[in-house]
Parts: C-alpha cells; sequence; structure tokens
C-alpha cells in the first residue's frame, strides 16, 4: 500500500488515479497512524508553500512524513511537495519553516523577460542514469511543469535531473530512499506513467 | 527547452462535445454535435495533445453538474493537465472544479463582473489554477475592445489595460480569442496577441480562428504566444494533434514530439 498524504492539496485525485493507473494500491492518509503499515509515501503539492506547510501541520503530517522518510521506505514529493523538503521559502510573505531534511532555500524565476510561472512540458537532463525511479527515462524526456519557484539545494550532487529556464534547476532531486520532482508526473501522460510504475515498483521491494 | 503547446478545446453542452459556427451562436441553436467529451479527450490524450480546456456552454446548473462528471472521468483517463471553463462564478465554483480533477480553471464574463474573484481564486489555490479568458475585438485601428458574455457585451476596456489588470491581480495565465477570428478559420490576430504577450509576464494562449496549420506556427513566431487552442481543426479531423506539431516542428517551433 502506498500512502498519499492528504492535507487538503488541490491535485490529490490526480496523484491518486495516476499511481493506481501505474499498479500501486492507495490509501489516502489524513493522520499520522495511518502512514504506519505503509509501503511508501507520497507527498503531493500545488499552490501555495505556507499553506501546504501549515496544512500538514495542522494534521500532525508535517513530523509524521519526516518520521517515515527515517525508515528508509520509498519516498517521493511532487512539486509543493518538493519544495516542502527544504528549509525554507521565498516565496512571498512566507515565514513558514520547511522539513529542512536538506539543506537549501526555495527561490523565485528571475521574471523580467521570462514568463512566470513555468507553465508547459519540459525537457529534462537525467544526471545520475542509475536511478531506479528513472528506468527507462532518458535525458531530453518532456515532463509537464507548473510552479513559480524551485529549491536550491546547497548539495549539488542531490540533483537527479536538471531542467533549463531562464535558470538552470534541479529539476528532481534523489538521495537514499527520497525522491521528489518539480514536475508533476501524474500530469505528463506516458513519462510520468513511467517514472511513477518505477516507484510503485520500488515499493515492493 | 519549453515547448509550445497545442490545446484541444471542447466546447460542453448538457455532457456532450458541440461546436458552433460562429463566435456566440453556439447557445443560438447552430450547434453540431460531434461527440462524447471523455471520448474526444482520450483520442488527443492520444495524439500528445499537451492540454485540454473544457469548455462549459450550458451556463446552468445542471450543465454545470454534468460538467462535473466529465471531468472526472476525463481526469481518471487522461494523465495531462485539464483546464475547465464556462459558468465559473465563485470561489466555490473552482474549488469543486478542481476536486473533480481539473488542474485550473478559466473565468471570462464573470472576471470581468467581480474582478477580485481572480486574486480571491489566486489566493486561495495559486495563480497557476488562475485561468483569465479574455474575448477581444478590433474596434478601430490599433484598438481592441474586450467583451463580455460569450463576445456579446461591449465593456469599453481596453484589451491590453485589462489583461495587464488581470494579471496584476493573479491571473497566471491568459487565453486571449479575437472575436472577429473566431470560427471563421480566418486566422489568429497577430498584433494584439503578441503586443499582449510582450506587455504581461505570464504565458499567452492564442485562441480563435486556426484554420490552417500555418495560421497556428504565425501565432507562436509572430504572435509570440506560449500555446495555441483550437476546436474545429481537430473535431472535423481535419488534422491530428499529431500532423499540428509536426508542421509546427518544420517551422522550427519547439514542441513535444
Amino acid at each position: 500500500m502506498i500512502a498519499l498524504l492528504d492535507y487538503g492539496a488541490g491535485n490529490i485525485r490526480s496523484v491518486q488515479k495516476a499511481l493506481e493507473r501505474a499498479g500501486a494500491q492507495v490509501q489516502l492518509v489524513r493522520d499520522p497512524g495511518q502512514l504506519r503499515g505503509a509501503a511508501a509515501a507520497v507527498l503531493p503539492g500545488v499552490g501555495a508553500f505556507d499553506d501546504c506547510i501549515h496544512s500538514m501541520q495542522r494534521q500532525e503530517l508535517f513530523h509524521a512524513a519526516l518520521q517515515f522518510i527515517q525508515t528508509g521506505k520509498p519516498f517521493l514529493g511532487i512539486c509543493v511537495g518538493y519544495q516542502a523538503l527544504f528549509e525554507r521559502s521565498e516565496e512571498f510573505n512566507s515565514c513558514a519553516a520547511g522539513l529542512g531534511l536538506f539543506t537549501g532555500r526555495v527561490v523565485r524565476f528571475a521574471g523580467g523577460h521570462l514568463k512566470v510561472p513555468h507553465i508547459g512540458w519540459n525537457q529534462v537532463e537525467v544526471l545520475r542514469p542509475g536511478c531506479p525511479v528513472l528506468k527507462g527515462i532518458e535525458s531530453g524526456a518532456y515532463f509537464y511543469f507548473v510552479h513559480s519557484y524551485f529549491p536550491q539545494p546547497q548539495d549539488p550532487t542531490l540533483a537527479l535531473t536538471r531542467t533549463t529556464y531562464g535558470a538552470t534547476f534541479a529539476s528532481a532531486i534523489w538521495k537514499d530512499n527520497v525522491f521528489a520532482t518539480q514536475f508533476h508526473p501524474e500530469k505528463s501522460q506516458q513519462t510520468g506513467l513511467r517514472l511513477l510504475e518505477n516507484f510503485v515498483a520500488l515499493s515492493r521491494g | 527547452m519549453l515547448a509550445k503547446r497545442v490545446i484541444p478545446c471542447l466546447d460542453v453542452h448538457d455532457g456532450h462535445v458541440t461546436r458552433g459556427v460562429q463566435f456566440g451562436r453556439a447557445e443560438a441553436g447552430g450547434l453540431r454535435n460531434v461527440g462524447d467529451p471523455v471520448e474526444l479527450a482520450v483520442r488527443y490524450n492520444e495524439q500528445g495533445a499537451d492540454e485540454m480546456v473544457f469548455f462549459d456552454i450550458t451556463a446552468s446548473a445542471q450543465g454545470r453538474a454534468s460538467m462535473v462528471g466529465v471531468i472526472e472521468r476525463a481526469a481518471d483517463q487522461c494523465f495531462m493537465p485539464l483546464t475547465v471553463g464556462g459558468g465559473i462564478r465563485t470561489v466555490e465554483d473552482m474549488q469543486t472544479m478542481l476536486r473533480a480533477g481539473a488542474d485550473k480553471v478559466s473565468i471570462n464574463s464573470s472576471a470581468l463582473a467581480t474582478p477580485d474573484l481572480i486574486r480571491q481564486g489566486a489566493e486561495k489555490f495559486g495563480s497557476q489554477c488562475i485561468v483569465v479568458s479574455i474575448d477581444c475585438k478590433k474596434v478601430a485601428p490599433d484598438k481592441w475592445e474586450v467583451f463580455a458574455k460569450g463576445g456579446r457585451q461591449p465593456t469599453g476596456l481596453d484589451a491590453v489595460d485589462w489583461a495587464k489588470k488581470a494579471v496584476e491581480l493573479g491571473a497566471g495565465e491568459l487565453v486571449l480569442n479575437s472575436i472577429d477570428a473566431d470560427g471563421t478559420k480566418a486566422g489568429f490576430d497577430l498584433v494584439i496577441t503578441r503586443r499582449i504577450s510582450e506587455q504581461v509576464g505570464v504565458p499567452v494562449v492564442a485562441s480563435g480562428g486556426a484554420g490552417t496549420l500555418d495560421h497556428m506556427a504565425d501565432v507562436l513566431i509572430e504572435g509570440q504566444a506560449d500555446a495555441v487552442l483550437a476546436a474545429s481543426i481537430f473535431h472535423f479531423g481535419t488534422y491530428t494533434v499529431l500532423q499540428v506539431k509536426e508542421h509546427l516542428a518544420k517551422r522550427g517551433i519547439p514542441v513535444r514530439l
């Protein structure tokens, strides 16, 4: 069973359906107790960083997510669920502290001639081809992005893929059992489903 | 590199996809039924559509209820971005559609009536969810006016001014419909598309008037649009999404193939 953390993120249904299509049995998890017994966990997210953090805190899923990660079981963060793994965001008026699993900040695209949000299909360059969730996915593959902010990991070796939109940024990261993507695999058609299938396979050990 | 998007638009009337021949005529009964929205969505998904827009032209409570079902079914089968427009008047309407599986909601007349709806939606769901659709018509040399109510009601607003205001209020994307051209397959209005695209900091989707493959290429190159949205060119089988993208690629436009 894959636990999908349901703290009110708007795209939860899409993530659930895509994981199911990828072969997973999905349970929506609204309180920490339900995380026990999960083989893997997914933290979705869309919208504002602070909203995401505060909602997770209200449902006591904030520390539960960190504890889950420490069990070593596969964990996938998507979009704001990726950004939440970092210390803090530079989003307008943001004062919430992220999970702080990784050192670094979430910063905004520069703007100017660049259109923000970054919306649409962009390519990834695969930096660590041995990564199990990227099996069958190569550099040049397109994923769907929709965001104005992105994390800047202090440790450059965290980056799993990178993508260029004005700036070049870590569009996915990987450390041990933790995978996180700025793009939306649940909205990236066959390529996205492939990534989710790989993740589901990992959860089966 | 970020690809330019090709977006089929499905006009949904009481759960069926229809297509009027000219702007604003759909409600007047000039409809052609072209099929089940979810079947069409699945077909376009397979052809490599980059997104899909569902537009509720029923504009009644009953129509909205059937739209929720359409979005749920589409979202269960198409793992791609979905936008819903038509008849969305409140933050609760937005929430209903987003919960059903839509990624973005598109507002037009309701934003003109209550501009603050843009801000409320952006604050609650994030700017990336809020699309403002603008119907405009060239009313004088070098002047484009915004029209409400499906293109029937002049607003006195200048199209560029309204586009900028919508973005200030929190719109994350604009859809620009040129009324003169829509449905008549006369081509996109390149001048106003480019002007708005250059003056706002968010993506601009060009809509209305795609009759040939070169119309689409032109609005992406000369019109500086970030995406093209079209209905009849796809529904009537004139071209597949893939054929459009292959043509755009030949013209040197970055697309996802």
